[in-house]
Parts: structure tokens; sequence; C-alpha cells
């Protein structure tokens, strides 16, 4: 048998998605498809979608494919209700051979007609998977008769797989969202000093702490996209007088919409951290131009902080000389987490991203130290090489990262969609100060390390 | 609205898709790497699942179809897929399996990864396709075609040899370790396939292997055929995707197919075939582990009484696991699977007889109806895999947690439920289990039953509970 030997590492085509900061000058290559046969750790079109609909409690969401992909996406979400939990079921057209061959379109209608009689939903999201794409069902005409025929909404998200990556289906989820969104006729006029807060999911109810803390400065939240959002606070959307964008990635499309059509303005923040948070806090209370919100945000940060800062300053002390890496989905979480982990004293020698836009590889850039490598779309292999490389003590990442980063002896930060304690605002310092010290303090390094 | 089979819609399901199994017997063979042909998003999918119940690295890459390859065809894709796979992994063998994608669009991999051997001059590397449309089966019909069509690629006329073939199903690593030193006990020669106990519950090594060692290896699997006999531990395998069937017709291997050794009853019929094969006498340590299992099954026999069991998952474990109950007297009310499992129901029959109540058989089912089913008959113990844990958030029935995929609790890999000590541990988890619960509820529910002196709407009684 030949021996296969072809050891020329990396892959070619994968050498414009790596930079390292201060080395070279080019532009790092973002927003391509993933190499073939690279392992990539990338997610599809429909994951994107399903992501930020998700978090609408009180929708059905059917995946109009085979039951695979349905399967692997239930109930793996962290986003938290305070109402219905119609949302952590996954429902599933079940496509089989025969509807490959002959379509699928009778028993989607006849799929949505048997929820919508056990449910009673007013809204239903439908999610066409890769081979509907393909096999051609109008999915646009069987939600539109069955929105007819239950006087309810049934809104078709298309994201099928192959029609891009995670971030088209953000774009899918945004469309499916603007058609929801539309406001009636009877809609009265917009709430002074309120906001709809995009781009946070209510993980570990991250959405209710950030809104107590704009209530306490007197500022009302319309609605969240999407976490702990359902359809009549999604239909009363156009009412706010502000939009304030977390998860940009995800949102920035909707935002900019939401403009052009509603007039509505907005800002970015961010409420990973003591300083985003506490800069967008003043970012809020500076667009109200209001003296009495300006005052009460100065006062709860002064307040949070005091409190806060002490604790997270102990466990700071404990991570002089550590260094991290970073691998998540989005361009937002990879900026803040760079100012995270400056905040308690921790270098970023590495950082990538499954789906980050140009902008936000510019602001990875401009933070991160010379030598820092910046990579979009890695493969495990490349995580391997430059962790080590760099020298870099702890992984942030999602769950297939985890066991790599175990496996190298490294310690691990888990940021992904099921997670179980808030990152944001104020607390989420405190936890995330809390489980970098966690993983990182352990006492299993000493034993590993003893060999 | 029941009767599940004219429903066009599954609520929670209680299945995984082909590749997704066809994956795992790839992972124990030895060196060997998989690419699905398909869109990228199935892969991430699939490694995420397996990841987390391993705790493993999986690492599985993707042709990563986009429109272009999905309207013109995905041959340049696939290939290369296939350089770069070599490339970054040294692979001594690629599994290539189809997603619902490929399929769809008519993919023939037979042929392009023919090509593309011949084009890259590497015609003796072995790379084994394997059609698994999502659509087209569950991960359970995945499992066994990868698994028969890996031997039948590998498999070569060889010289006999008394070594005997054992074939293993979806069961942990822990489960496989435990076979391998009931075979060793049994002073046995074998060749063990898919041997994943390394590979998805691998050592803390360093320097860290991209692939991790173990595996059965290919040289061993090619020299299968020279068996002296097959043992399979699978029952409900349909024959067209049998490997035993396979070594039977094509290279006249007799078989013993048998059920996964979970409970007393089908680790003796494991053990017994093995001692009729190689004629070897039973170790008096076995027969200690024999007796012990006996001696633990007598003590818990009243709590274990007490067990109305729901048993979901995988066709072959559900056999496993439902006579195991059945002979300890946690009797079954719903057994269940998200898969055809056309002949669970034949099987277990024989069986169910020596049930002094009714047991409901579900095939091609959803947690939703096993949920209804549940409550229906009085369900109080669930065991199966973590998907079930509904069951317990929802009806308040503990779930003991067995099969795959376990994603919310460590361990999977290590659990234990095969052979005589194996079944033993299980056993133990399923007692205590009930135990725990009544200890849990009998204050409560003898003070509610019983108490009588208490007047209308006075709950102070209860304060004590609370
Ligand atoms: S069911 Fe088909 S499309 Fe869905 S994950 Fe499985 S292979 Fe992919
Ligand atoms: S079939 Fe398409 S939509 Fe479904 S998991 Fe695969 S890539 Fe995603």
């Amino acid at each position: 048998m030949a021996a296969v030997k072809i050891t020329d590492l990396p892959v070619i085509e994968r050498e414009n998605s790596i930079s390292i900061k201060g080395k070279q000058k080019k532009q790092l290559k973002c927003d391509t498809d993933s190499v073939a046969g690279c392992v990539s750790q990338r997610a599809c079109v429909y994951c994107g979608a399903r992501v930020v609909l998700n978090p609408i409690t009180d929708a059905v969401h059917l995946v109009h494919g085979p039951i695979g992909c349905a399967s692997y996406t239930w109930d793996i979400r962290g986003s938290l209700s305070s109402g219905s939990e119609l949302y952590r079921n996954s429902f599933s057209t079940d496509l089989k051979e025969n509807d490959v061959i002959f379509g699928g379109e009778k028993k989607l209608a006849r799929a949505i007609d048997e929820l919508v009689a056990k449910y009673r939903p007013k809204l239903v999201f439908v999610y066409s998977t890769c081979i509907v794409g393909v096999i051609g069902d109008d999915l646009q005409a069987v939600c539109r008769a069955a929105a007819q025929r239950h006087g309810i909404e049934v809104i078709p998200v298309e994201s099928s797989g192959f029609i891009g990556n995670k971030a088209a289906g953000y774009r899918a989820a945004c469309d499916a969202l603007l058609s929801l969104i539309k406001p009636a006729d009877s809609l009265i006029g917009q709430i002074p000093k309120s906001i709809n807060y995009l781009g946070d999911f209510n993980l570990a109810g991250e959405a209710w702490i950030i809104k107590k803390y704009l209530n306490r400065i007197g500022v009302t939240v319309n609605v969240v996209f999407t976490g702990d959002s359902n359809y009549e606070s999604l239909k009363n959307t156009a009412r706010a007088s502000l939009n304030i964008i977390q998860c940009a990635g995800s949102m920035i499309y909707l935002a900019q919409k939401m403009k052009e059509l509603y007039d509505i303005p907005f800002i970015n923040v961010s409420f990973l951290g003591l300083q985003d948070t506490a800069d967008s806090l003043r970012k809020i209370a500076a667009f109200f131009n209001d003296q009495e919100i300006m005052r009460r945000a100065e006062e709860l940060i002064k307040n949070e902080e005091a409190e806060v800062k002490p604790v997270i300053a102990d466990y700071s002390d404990k991570f002089v000389g550590k260094k991290a890496a970073v691998y998540v989905g989005g361009g937002f979480k990879a900026v803040s987490l760079i100012k995270q982990f400056a905040e308690i004293g921790i270098e970023v020698v590495m950082i990538g991203t499954q789906t980050g836009r140009k902008e936000e590889y510019k602001s990875i850039n401009d933070l991160v130290n010379d030598g820092t490598v910046i990579l979009d779309d890695a493969n495990p292999s490349e995580l391997e090489k430059f962790m080590l490389e760099k020298g870099a003590h702890l992984l942030v990442g999602g769950v297939k990262e985890r066991p790599l980063a175990y496996k190298l002896g490294m310690a691990f930060i888990d940021h992904n969609h099921d997670r179980k304690h808030p990152l944001s605002g104020f607390v989420g310092a405190v936890n995330f100060a809390r489980e970098v010290y966690s993983t990182l303090c352990s006492p299993i390094w000493t034993l590993v390390n003893r060999g | 609205m029941e009767t599940l089979n004219c429903r066009s819609v599954i609520e929670n399901p209680c299945t995984m898709c082909m590749p997704m199994g066809g994956i795992l017997p790839f992972k124990g063979v030895a060196q060997s790497m998989v690419i699905l042909h398909g869109s990228q998003g199935c892969a991430t999918y699939m490694r995420r699942h397996i990841a987390e119940h391993f705790n493993e690295p999986i690492d599985v890459a993707s042709s990563s179809l986009n429109e272009k390859g999905t309207v013109y065809g995905g041959e340049k894709n696939l290939k290369s897929g296939l350089d770069n796979l070599l490339k970054l992994y040294n692979p001594s063998l690629i599994g290539v399996l189809t997603t619902c994608l490929a399929e769809t669009i008519g993919e023939d991999t037979d042929m392009i990864t023919a090509q593309y051997l011949q084009e890259r001059g590497l015609t003796d590397f072995p790379i084994v396709t394997v059609p698994t449309p999502g659509y087209g089966g569950s991960d359970f019909e995945g499992y066994w075609l990868a698994a028969k069509r890996i031997i039948s690629a590998l498999a070569c006329k060889t010289k006999k040899h008394g070594k005997i073939n054992v074939i293993i199903p979806n069961i942990s690593p822990a489960d496989i370790r435990e076979i391998k030193r009931i075979l060793l006990l049994m002073k046995t020669d074998f060749t063990l396939f898919p041997d994943f106990s390394d590979t998805l519950d691998s050592a803390f090594v360093r320097p860290y292997q991209k692939i991790p060692n173990g595996g059965t290896e290919k040289d061993d699997i090619s020299a299968m055929p020279g068996a002296a006999a097959t043992v399979q531990l699978s029952l409900t395998v349909t024959d067209t995707n049998s490997p035993g069937i396979y070594l039977e017709r094509e290279f006249g291997i007799p078989l013993y197919n048998l059920p996964i050794p979970t409970g007393i009853g089908n680790t003796d019929l494991f053990i017994n075939a093995l001692k009729e094969i190689t004629g070897a006498e039973i170790p008096p340590v076995l027969h200690q582990e024999r007796g012990r299992l006996l001696d633990c099954m007598i003590d818990s026999h009243k709590y274990n009484f007490a067990g109305r069991s729901v048993i979901f998952g995988d066709p072959e474990l559900v056999y496993a696991v439902t006579k195991t109950c059945i002979e300890n007297g946690i009797f079954p009310v719903v057994v269940a699977t998200g898969g055809k499992a056309s002949n669970l129901k034949r099987l277990l029959q024989p069986h169910l007889v020596e049930c002094p109540i009714e047991t409901q058989i579900l095939s091609e089912t959803d947690f939703a109806q096993i949920r209804v089913k549940s409550m229906e008959t009085g369900a109080n113990i669930a065991i199966g895999h973590s998907d079930g844990r509904y069951l317990t958030e929802k009806e308040g029935i503990p779930l003991v947690r067995i099969g795959f995929p376990i994603h919310d609790r460590v361990g999977g890999q290590r659990l234990l439920s095969v052979g005589y000590t194996g079944t033993a541990i299980f056993l133990d988890r399923l007692t205590n289990t009930l135990l725990e619960n009544k200890y849990k509820n009998y204050r409560r529910s003898m003070y509610e039953k019983h108490y009588q002196e208490k007047k209308a709407g006075e709950r102070h009684g209860l304060q004590q509970f609370l």
C-alpha cells in the first residue's frame, strides 16, 4: 500500500484567512466559503436563523426538512422565558425518501394544521433546510395559504444551509422578523424614552439583567430581539424611540432596515465587561439627552462598580502572566472578549471567529497586541498549532472546541448559547472572572503538568 | 392525534439521522477519518453532538457544498476536500459519507472517489463510501450500514486463522473494554470491530494526537474472512445491513447473532456462545461475577418490583434494557424507538408474556408521544439517552441515562452496563433511582393518603415536608 505523506501544512487556500498583527499589512479574508475538507467549525444558515428566532417564546418553530436538522437543534440553547415554553420544542416535518421525490408541500401544510390545532399559536416559523431548497417546495405559497386558513402568521424562513454560512442565516432571520413587525395601522405613536434592545437572546437571563439596569435609569425597554420576546411584544416594535444593538453580526441589518422603514435611529452597545457596560449606559443616557437619566446612570454605574470591582480585582491578582486564546462565533463577542480579558489582566494571543465581519476584524486588529494571531473560520489543526506556539493557557470557545482545549491541557471558558450563567452587565463581569478563575486555577493543571 | 403514523409532524425527535450513526464505526478503525459530502452545517451539528457525549475532540470533515456545488455537482468540492483531509490528518483510511443534500442532487461518490484515487495515483488507498442520506434512516441504520461497508470494502479471502470476529453495536467505550476483558478471560483470540474504546475515550497524553491511537487495525479487518466464527451483538439489525450476515454469506463464517450482553440472560448467551466456539471452560472469576449479580438482583428485587419503566432509544439497546428490566421485575410499560425497528416487537414478544402488565411498543415515535404514553401507563422510571430529560422536567419521571447521546451529564463514555459486573452496576443505577424517588416522596404521600385529623383548608401540618 502506497504510504500517503503530504506534509506541507497548512492548506494553502487557508493562508489568506490568517494574519499576525504587525507582521504583514494584508487584509484578512473573511466571509468566504469554508474550504472543503478542512474541518471548519462553522455552522449553517439554518443554525444562524434558528439562533436568532428561537428565543421567541410563544412561536411554533417548525423545521421543514429531514429529521436530523431538527434533532440536533432541540432545546440546545439557554434562552430563558418568563412565559410560554413552546419555543423549547423541536418540530419537524421529518421528510423521507418519498417526500424528496414527490415534494414535501402537502406534508408541510398538514404539519402546520396539526400544530395549530394542538397548540393554537399566533405565530409559526417554518425553517427551510438544504434539501427543501433543492426539491423546490414553494415555502412561501404553503405558508401564505396556511396563514389564511388559520388566521395567524406563518412566516417562512429561507434558511437552506448551502446558500451561505451562519451569517446568511442571521439575514434570513432578520427578514422573517421584518415581515412580522410590520406595524398595524392602529398602532399608536411612539413610547417616549423607550428602546428596542437588539441582539440579546436572554441566555441565562442576560436580557433581564440589562432590562433591570435600563429601568433603573428611567429607560423603558419596549422589546428585546429576541430574548424572552413573544408575538405581542414584537408586534409593538415600531413604537420604540431608539434601537440599541449588542450582537451586531446578527442584528445590524435589522437595525438598518428599521431606520429606513420606521425612522428609528440605532446605536451600538455592549454589556460585556465593566467598561463596555458603563460606556453603553452612558451612551444611551446621552442619546436621550436627559439630565435625570444621565444622573441615574452615573449613580448606577458608581454603585455597581463599587460592589464588583474589588471582587474582580481579587480574582485578577491570580491571573498575572496568563495568556488567552479566543475562538467564537461572531465578531462582536470576540471584540468584547479582548476588552474583558484586558480588564482582568490577561493578554489575548490568538483570536478568531466563524463569521466575523470586515469591520469587526479591523477592531480586533486595533485592540490586540503585536504578534497576536488572528484567524477566520479556523479548523482544529490551526487552533492547536497557534495556541501551542503562542503559549496560551486558556481558550474561549463553544462545545466543539472544549475537548480540544482539555486534550491540550488548557483551561477553557464556555462562550456559547447553552451557557447557564449570565456574562452580561456588572454581575456578568464577576461571573466571567469567576469562571476564568475556576478553570485557570484548578488544581488539575498542577497534576497534569507534573506529568 | 395519538396514532402517530398518520401524523405529519414529529414533535421532539427520538432519533438522529443516518450519517451521524455512520461516523461512529469509522472512529473505531485505526487512523481513519471521515468526510461528509454535503453542506457544512450537518457535519458541524454532528461533531457537536458526538463531542458532547464523549468529551473528545471529534474531527469530521465536510465537502462544504455551496450553492454552486449544489447546482453543478459537488465533485470538485469532494476532491479538494479529500486533498485537504489527507494533508491535514494523513489518515490511513477515509470514509466518505453522504448527507441528504448530496443524495438529493444525485452525487455518485463511488465514481468520484474512484476517479480521485486514479488521478492522484493513490489506487491502493482505502476509501470507503457509505450512502447515508439523513432522510433514508436513523442513526442506527447508518451505524450498521457503515460497519458493513467497512468490512466489505476491506475483507479479503484469507487463510483460516482461529480468531473470532466480534462485532460491536453502538455501546459505550467502557462497555467495549469490558467485553474485551471477558473475551480475554475466556481465552479467546479475537478481532473486535469497530473498536472505539480508546479513540472515543482517550487518555490524556502529550503531545496531543489529532487522530487518537486505537481502533481496529485495517489488516485485522481485512483478515476477518479467515475467522472461525463471528459473534455479532445485534439482533435488531436488518439482514441487508448486517456485517455478520455478509461474512457468513460471502465467506461462510458461522454467525452467532446475539443481544448486547446486558442482563443476566443476555450475558449467559454471550459467554455460552464463546464457550461453544472456543471449547474453553468458563473460568471461576466469571462464575463468581455471575453469582454476585444474582446476589445483587436478590438484594434489590423488592425495590425493583415497584418500578414501571419507559425505555427508549437505539433498538438494540432498547431490546437489551427491556429484557434486563423484565428479569428484575421493573416491568416495562412503554418501549419506544424513533426509527423503524421492524423486528423489535417480534423479538420482545416472547419475553413480554412474562410481564403481568401490558407493554406499549412504539416505533417511529417521538418524545411527545412517549410522554403521553408514559403518563397514561403510570411509568415511574425512564431509561434512555439525555433527550428523555423532558420526561423528568415536565412529568417528574426520573431518568437513568444510558446510550447515546448523553449531553447533559458527564461520563457517557464511561457508563458500564455489560457483562455480569456491568449489569450489576447498571441495575444499581436503576434501583437507586427508584429508591431516591421513594425517599423523596413517601413522607408526603403517606401523610396525604392517610392522615385524617386535618381540618379542611388546614395546611400547617404539612410544614415539615416543605
Ligand atoms: S437529516 Fe440530512 S440534512 Fe439534516 S443533519 Fe442529517 S444529513 Fe444533514
Ligand atoms: S441540511 Fe442544511 S440546514 Fe440541515 S443541518 Fe445540514 S446544512 Fe444545516
